[in-house]
């Protein structure tokens, strides 16, 4: 596909198309899908933690308090400031808070109370 | 007057990750006013309903989340009588001088059980721009944008929320409006000075400091809609809402800035007085508390901090 990369999650397989010049979190949210877990969209929050095993890419700018300049020298990036130059290999890489740990538990649907709210009031501290 | 003490929430200070998209969020969007951008890189904002000069503070930096929210009181002297009153509390007061934010008076300051610095100040000039006093038209320039008429209250994120609520009801002498018990004690808690459903709300959470959203006040439940057109026609990512809140009943959308800092619109919301009495939510109802209409929350809403 001419101007579109091939973004695969390393854990699964799954892929998408990302264009370039777009971030790749919001691609993948446009096309219906939750590989990655949403939350800000803005680089702040650090839900979209990711880490790229293969291809080029640039960033905008991410909050240091979630990339530290050593994370981002190991390819740790927020997939909401990702944007491809080439095919990506990511992996997940959340920092273990609530909303992550629940996508995951919940096999990416990302949504819903389990009835527990203590539980969701109180997300996990980040390790 | 009646209204003494602590009046209002004054003006919060915040981190954004780049000043120029910020500003284009804020004042194009939100439809705030750009004050001033001060030579140490802070811009200054306000509503067009407000009468001080600025409400808002942005300042760019590495990572999002909130520096300062403040409250105006009513005096010079309360800066004093509350200065012992914390002291006496147990949290350490220090002093901001006097211009450290343009007109803005001398502030003192102090760190929240819940990691988040609180300041007190008694002065701040008086907008050139702001409501009209005599014959007052209901607005000097056509509101645009989200037509934001100014900041409202904060939700902070933190430990220690039980004596968060301590501090503000016995100490700075808030009304405790709303909150969430369980048999452990409140892990939500809406706290206000003034006859408004909340001035500012905690929410329990093991780490201190954090930001969950600084709220804007709209006329209208119609008004609200219009934000969330906005919302949807310049790709603003949108969180939750339109929808409304069981606590304080108020109409709202949540959404975030372009650094990732949560911003609500919200319209209504009912009188508080101090001879009220709390309203309490239980842990197995908070869903309807939060969010009225889907009886349901979601972990975006509940983990999502700066």
């Amino acid at each position: 596909m001419a101007g579109s990369f091939t973004v695969t999650i390393a854990d699964s397989g799954a892929n998408f198309h990302c264009p370039e010049d777009e971030r790749v979190l919001i691609s993948m949210e446009k096309q219906g899908l939750r590989l990655i877990p949403i939350g800000c969209r803005g680089g702040g929050c650090g839900t979209c933690r990711v880490k790229v095993t293969e291809g080029s890419y640039r960033t905008r700018k991410m909050s240091r308090a979630h990339v530290s300049e050593a994370d981002e020298q190991a390819g740790i990036v927020l997939a909401c400031r990702l944007i491809p130059e080439s095919d990506l290999v990511l992996g997940l890489a959340g920092e273990g808070n609530g909303v992550w740990n629940r996508a995951r538990e919940q096999g990416g649907k990302g949504h819903g109370v389990n009835g527990s709210i203590a539980c969701g009031i109180r997300p996990i501290p980040r390790a | 007057m009646a209204l003494t003490g602590v009046l209002r929430a004054g003006f919060v200070q915040f981190r954004v990750l780049e000043m120029d998209e910020a500003l284009a969020h804020y004042v194009d969007h939100i439809g705030l006013e750009l004050v001033e951008k001060a030579d140490d890189g802070r811009a200054y904002l306000k509503g067009y309903d407000e009468f001080d000069r600025h409400s808002i503070v942005l300042r760019e930096a590495d990572a999002p989340g909130v520096d300062v929210m403040a409250f105006k009181v009513g005096g010079a002297a309360d800066l004093d009588t509350f200065e012992k009153r914390i002291t006496d509390f147990g949290l350490a007061v220090d002093h901001v001088a006097a211009g450290e934010q343009p007109t803005v008076g001398r502030r003192i300051g102090f760190e929240l059980p819940s990691g988040h610095r609180i300041e007190l100040y008694a002065e701040m000039a008086r907008s050139d721009n702001g409501p009209i006093t005599e014959n007052p038209d209901i607005w000097r320039d056509d509101p645009h944008g989200m037509r934001a008429l100014g900041f409202d209250h904060c939700l902070l994120y933190g430990p220690n929320v039980a004596e968060v609520t301590r501090f503000f009801t016995e100490v700075l002498d808030f009304g405790l409006v709303e909150k969430v018990q369980t048999p452990d004690g409140p892990i939500a808690v809406w706290l206000t000075s003034s006859t408004k459903s909340h001035e500012v709300a905690f929410v329990e959470h093991p780490e201190p400091g954090k930001f969950h959203h600084v709220s804007f006040l709209l006329e209208s439940w119609n008004d609200v809609g219009h934000a969330a057109d906005i919302i949807s026609r310049y790709d603003i990512s949108r969180d939750v809402g339109p929808t409304r809140h069981g606590i304080t009943r108020g109409q709202t959308i949540y959404f975030f800035d372009p650094s990732g800092n949560r911003n609500e619109v919200f319209a209504g919301g009912y009188s508080y007085f101090p001879d009220h009495p709390t309203r309490v939510w239980t842990p197995d109802q908070l869903g309807k508390g939060i969010f009225y209409y889907e009886k349901e929350l979601n972990d975006r809403f509940l983990g999502v901090v700066t």
